[in-house]
């Protein structure tokens, strides 16, 4: 498969990063280099064959249902970028 | 045109459990801003999730409730898109394999038992909240629900009118209260539903585009969203124009629903497994002790009532639809009081004035024994069923008075005297031998005036039953 | 001090030849003097690291001590360590001061060691140079033109230097490994959740672990001692007995089965390096070790594997750089969408760009079947191809890296050609087995690492097998010209 400029903006879009006009040319020709390597998995035949998520088999433990956390809003919010009234705040959402 | 109208519902249902779903915070309400973000729910770099045993838990309670299949493995997976409420840009659900799977729910309509078939319910977790209004024109972040453990309860398509969808969605909030998995308070957001509506031309098996009005927290608003939403769809449709499918948001101000500007674009969500999960595994033996503790459920309670205590079937439903109601009225029971006068007290007088008080029974100020004296009282003749709402109202006003001298202070006592109320109805037969003729030539109402004034007389004290089978035998003499 | 083993420095404080504010001054002196050329570390923070060096003097004088008390750490900058700038090596988090510690730096904390500051690293642990750090490129110690490897080339350019006596690094594909190739010296990437991957900054979750870096395979030792754990904050953390992986490393070797695959040393290996695995491979021979023959048929495969699994992973884990609770934030936007588009342009580098980019395509509509799907049933079976493998030997040998350090610049416009920098080392962590370089030889005054590959929860014997090498050898107690 290949990718192009209309693929970039699409996938740029959705991951929420700002493409310039001169990066999307060399980015098209990288990101196909990569693609074309990674198109290689479709030699092979996987029928049958279980997909792997994990190295181990093991499944996943459970914690018991306690409070253990503590407040640490002064030090949060010390480093956020824009805070008023211990609240994060971000330009206007648009529902 | 005749339209088929077609509503399946998506209903959040907030866990009620002490830490949230993926860490260790508290899940309380209503806390200072951003106190219960922590690491995690602040999504900080580097941290990681662990999966709470109290929501897997609820998940299985309902389960067991709605009969589905439990399933023995289960994934999450990440939804991933971005809004500053969520703080990893990604939600943990679970996507192909969810914990629930293929129950049911009984509704009942106009006295008609209609099965809603549940498709899924699974595990995931809440996103914070944006607030508007904090700084003009900015929207502000508070993360402490965000990480709230809830359950996903999916329907299929099967309610076909607004009241269905509204007694589908009042019997599932019934229910998870019942079973302990919620609090149910919708004003806190505890309990809300996403509502998938779409028409089709009567008899037609193909499905119309279903729009869905997204976080629907009161059964009103449901109702007036469905209402406002067919209407639209219908007077679209009979115009000649499509319906689009949409995500679509219901304003309670003017009753209106409109597009989300927001969710434009076609959602990729790019769903995987969470690496950072393992397998959830439900064995057969946490089933097993879940089901030690499991209380019985509302349907087979009221049966029971229906078969065992004789009530009619809405008394019985009614006095099931919430476990506190159904506490109270077998607490009653436990002095031995008649289930019916027992029924009909709860659900005619205390019901009343909760509902003018607007609070729940559990915070009624007449304990279940108080109402069971009242009613033995009654029961033994001491008043008459008008003096016990006297009695009724003035306990509430004074809610740990001792009823006997309730009924005391109040001279409410009935006179169950024989000779004493043999001397009043001998008196008004001499008083009004006018009647009493009337009553001979045939006028069997004129018995009736003649409790009355036998009654009037008492002051409302004599027993009416003892009155009119002395009156009867004076008469008949 | 500086070429002291870690067994030999505890010595050295207990004896008190030396104490840990003594020593740790010693290395502080040495990043002071060395740092500029090489560039191994972002953060130092002499005055932390001296309390720190206190405390553990005074533990050492109640003789409440183990063998890492007072010994100065290298941390990588992936581990969030409490007070400390923790970057990862990006734009994105230089202004990010940890409020808590990941469970490794936990852990070297409760047993009273030091940590000496934070090493370079590339961008988000993308790359097999260093040289995609937002904090500037890593130079090698062994001749400063050269790369050190990545993604941990600030921790191997400072154990190669003696800038620190030992460093932790990551390993996501080959990040421990080819570094220590590169810089000779000893890097261990453990079994997959062995170590708490708690406050390791996430780059591919169900492959990224945390390993020791040191120069031999006793230093690696005595560190997996106090990484290795059970972590109830980490779902995917093995409860796995606990071992001393220092108790084994005198035991025999002789009769041990070591694997060959024939995958390994075919064309894209260098020719000289070829010939020092096989000399190394010999000396194994002479210590009563059998060669097997193996085969790893889908090695070819496991890149490809890989830069699908590791950047859809990335694409997801990195959504949390936002610019809405820490980090970075562009300075100029209208609006939200616009906040995001400009923070996540100019917060990132250019190769986590493209990766999360390559992320999002594979997960996106349409693609995860033909990608991400199929990529997992793959890993699945490079991950069957070593389970077939470990029937006929105990350990697996060979290359760890193609080549010896390459020159600054050499691939850094060239994505796939830097991609193969980690051809031998990936496979392990598709199967999240565990793998390991060491020192064995030198090609024109450049080292050469030679891999170890074990079975789950094989350190120890991997850790012997390393170790009954330097008992023979002195690979891993060369240094480079001018480190002195």
């Amino acid at each position: 498969m290949t990718i192009n400029q209309k693929d970039i903006e699409k996938i740029a879009h959705l991951a929420r990063i700002n493409i310039s006009e001169e990066e999307s040319a060399t980015l098209e020709v990288k990101l196909n280099s990569i693609i074309s390597m990674i198109d290689k998995m479709q030699e092979v035949n996987t029928d049958n064959v279980e997909p792997m998520s994990h190295a181990l088999e093991v499944t996943q433990p459970l914690r018991e249902d306690k409070v253990t956390e503590s407040d640490i809003r002064s030090d949060a919010l010390k480093i956020a970028p824009e805070v008023v009234d211990s609240i994060f705040i971000v330009p206007q959402v648009i529902e | 045109m005749d339209w088929d109208i077609v509503i399946g519902i998506e209903t959040h249902v907030q866990l009620r459990t002490n830490s949230k779903q993926f860490s260790g915070a508290s899940t309380a309400y209503g806390s200072e801003p951003n106190s219960q973000a922590c690491l995690v729910s602040l999504a900080y770099p580097g941290v990681l999730p662990v999966l709470n045993k109290e929501a897997v838990n609820c998940a299985i309670r309902f389960g067991l409730a709605t009969d589905a299949e439990i399933a023995s493995r289960s994934i999450f997976a990440r939804k991933n898109y971005f809004y500053p409420d969520l703080p990893k840009g990604y939600q943990i659900s679970q996507f192909e394999l969810p914990i629930v799977n293929h129950g049911k729910l009984s509704i009942s309509i106009n006295g008609k038992e209609k099965e809603v078939r549940i498709l899924r319910a699974h595990l995931e977790e809440d996103a914070g909240k944006s607030l508007h209004g904090i700084v003009q024109g900015k929207t502000g972040i508070d993360l402490n629900r965000a990480g709230t453990p809830l359950l996903e309860i999916v329907t299929e398509p099967d309610m076909s009118s607004a009241d269905e969808a509204v007694t589908y969605a009042k019997k599932l909030h019934e229910l998870v209260q019942w079973i302990g998995i919620c609090d149910g308070n919708m004003q806190e957001g505890s309990f809300r539903c996403d509502v998938n509506v779409s028409v089709k031309k009567k008899g037609d098996t193909k499905l119309g585009t279903r729009r869905e009005i997204k976080n629907l927290n009161s059964f009103r608003f449901i109702k007036q969203a469905i209402d406002y939403e067919v209407n639209w769809q219908i007077e679209r449709l009979e115009d000649g124009e499509k319906i689009d499918q949409a995500t679509i948001l219901f304003n309670p101000e003017t009753g209106e629903t409109r597009a989300m500007r927001s969710k434009e674009e076609a959602n990729d969500y790019r769903y995987f497994p969470d690496p950072d999960l393992l397998p959830l595994e439900v064995t057969a033996n946490m089933i097993d002790k879940i089901k030690l503790s499991m209380p019985e459920l509302p349907a087979s309670v009221a049966e029971r009532f229906e078969k065992n205590l004789g009530l009619s079937s809405y008394d019985a439903s009614e006095l099931t639809a919430n476990r506190e109601v159904t506490n109270y009225f077998n607490n009653v029971l436990q002095f031995e009081c008649s289930p019916k006068i027992t029924a009909n007290w709860i659900l005619g007088v205390i019901f009343s004035q909760l509902k003018e008080k607007d609070i729940s029974i559990s915070l009624c100020p007449i304990s279940p024994a108080q109402l069971a004296k009242l009613i033995q009282r009654i029961e033994d003749q001491t008043i008459s069923n008008n003096a016990a709402k006297k009695v009724f109202d003035a306990l509430w006003q004074k809610p740990n008075t001792e009823i006997d001298l309730l009924i005391d202070e109040l001279g409410l006592r009935q006179i169950s005297d024989s000779g004493a109320i043999d001397q009043l109805v001998e008196e008004v037969i001499n008083a009004n031998i006018n009647m009493v003729n009337e009553f001979k030539s045939g006028k069997e109402k004129a018995f009736n005036a003649l409790v009355g004034q036998v009654m009037k007389a008492s002051k409302g004290k004599a027993n009416p039953t003892q009155v009119s089978e002395i009156l009867k035998k004076k008469l008949t003499i | 001090m500086i070429n002291l083993s870690l067994k030999s420095l505890n010595q050295g404080l207990v004896k008190k030849k030396f104490s840990s504010l003594e020593l740790t001054q010693f290395f502080l002196n040495r990043v002071e003097k060395h740092n500029s050329d090489i560039n191994a570390f972002i953060s130092i923070d002499a005055e932390k690291s001296l309390t720190q060096a206190k405390h553990a003097d005074a533990l050492i004088q109640s003789g409440q001590n183990s063998l890492l008390t007072g010994i100065p750490v290298a941390q990588k900058d992936i581990f969030c360590s409490a007070g400390w700038r923790t970057t990862c090596g990006s734009l994105m988090l230089d202004n990010f001061i940890s409020p808590y510690d990941a469970t490794v730096i936990q852990k070297f904390n409760e047993v009273g060691a030091v940590n000496l500051g934070k090493t370079n690293m590339d961008e988000f642990a993308m790359g097999s140079s260093n040289e995609t750090s937002y904090y500037g490129s890593v130079k090698n110690p062994w001749d400063l033109s050269l790369v050190p490897g990545g993604s941990s080339g600030g921790s191997a350019a400072a154990i190669a230097a003696r800038l620190a006596p030992a460093a932790t690094g990551t390993d996501t594909g080959g990040s421990i490994r080819q570094p220590a190739s590169l810089c000779g010296f000893t890097g261990l990437k453990p079994t997959y959740g062995l170590v708490s991957r708690f406050g390791m900054i996430a780059f591919a979750s169900s492959l990224d672990q945390a390993g020791p870096m040191a120069p031999s395979a006793e230093d690696c030792a005595a560190l997996l001692n106090v990484m290795a754990g059970y972590d109830e904050k980490d779902s995917t953390s093995i409860n796995h007995e606990k071992e001393d992986y220092l108790a084994n490393l005198d035991e025999p070797i002789k009769g041990l089965r070591i694997g060959v695959p024939k995958e390994f040393f075919e064309k894209g290996l260098d020719g000289s390096v070829q010939k020092v695995i096989e000399a190394a491979l010999m000396s194994y021979k002479k210590m009563g070790a059998e060669l097997v023959d193996i085969s790893l048929p889908n090695t070819h495969l496991a890149i490809p594997v890989y830069y699908v699994i590791a950047p859809a992973e990335a694409s997801s884990n990195l959504s949390r750089y936002d610019g809405v609770r820490y980090g970075y934030r562009a300075k100029e936007y209208d609006d939200l969408m616009e906040m995001y588009f400009k923070t996540r342009q100019e917060g990132f580098g250019e190769e986590v760009k493209r990766r999360i980019l390559i992320g999002t395509y594979v997960l996106s509509a349409g693609y995860y079947d033909a990608y991400y799907l199929k990529a997992q049933k793959i890993r699945k079976l490079i991950s069957d191809d070593f389970k077939k493998a470990f029937e006929k030997c105990d350990v697996i040998m060979g290359p760890s890296a193609p080549s010896v350090a390459f020159k600054a610049n050499e691939k850094k416009s060239d994505p796939l050609a830097m991609y193969l920098q980690d051809i031998y080392t990936i496979s392990t962590n598709l199967a999240g087995l565990p793998g390991m370089s060491i020192p064995a030889g030198m090609i024109e005054n450049l080292p050469v690492g030679l891999q170890l590959i074990g079975n789950y929860f094989k350190e120890s014997q991997m850790l012997n097998i390393a170790h009954a090498f330097q008992k023979e050898t002195d690979w891993h107690t060369r240094m480079p010209d001018g480190v002195s």
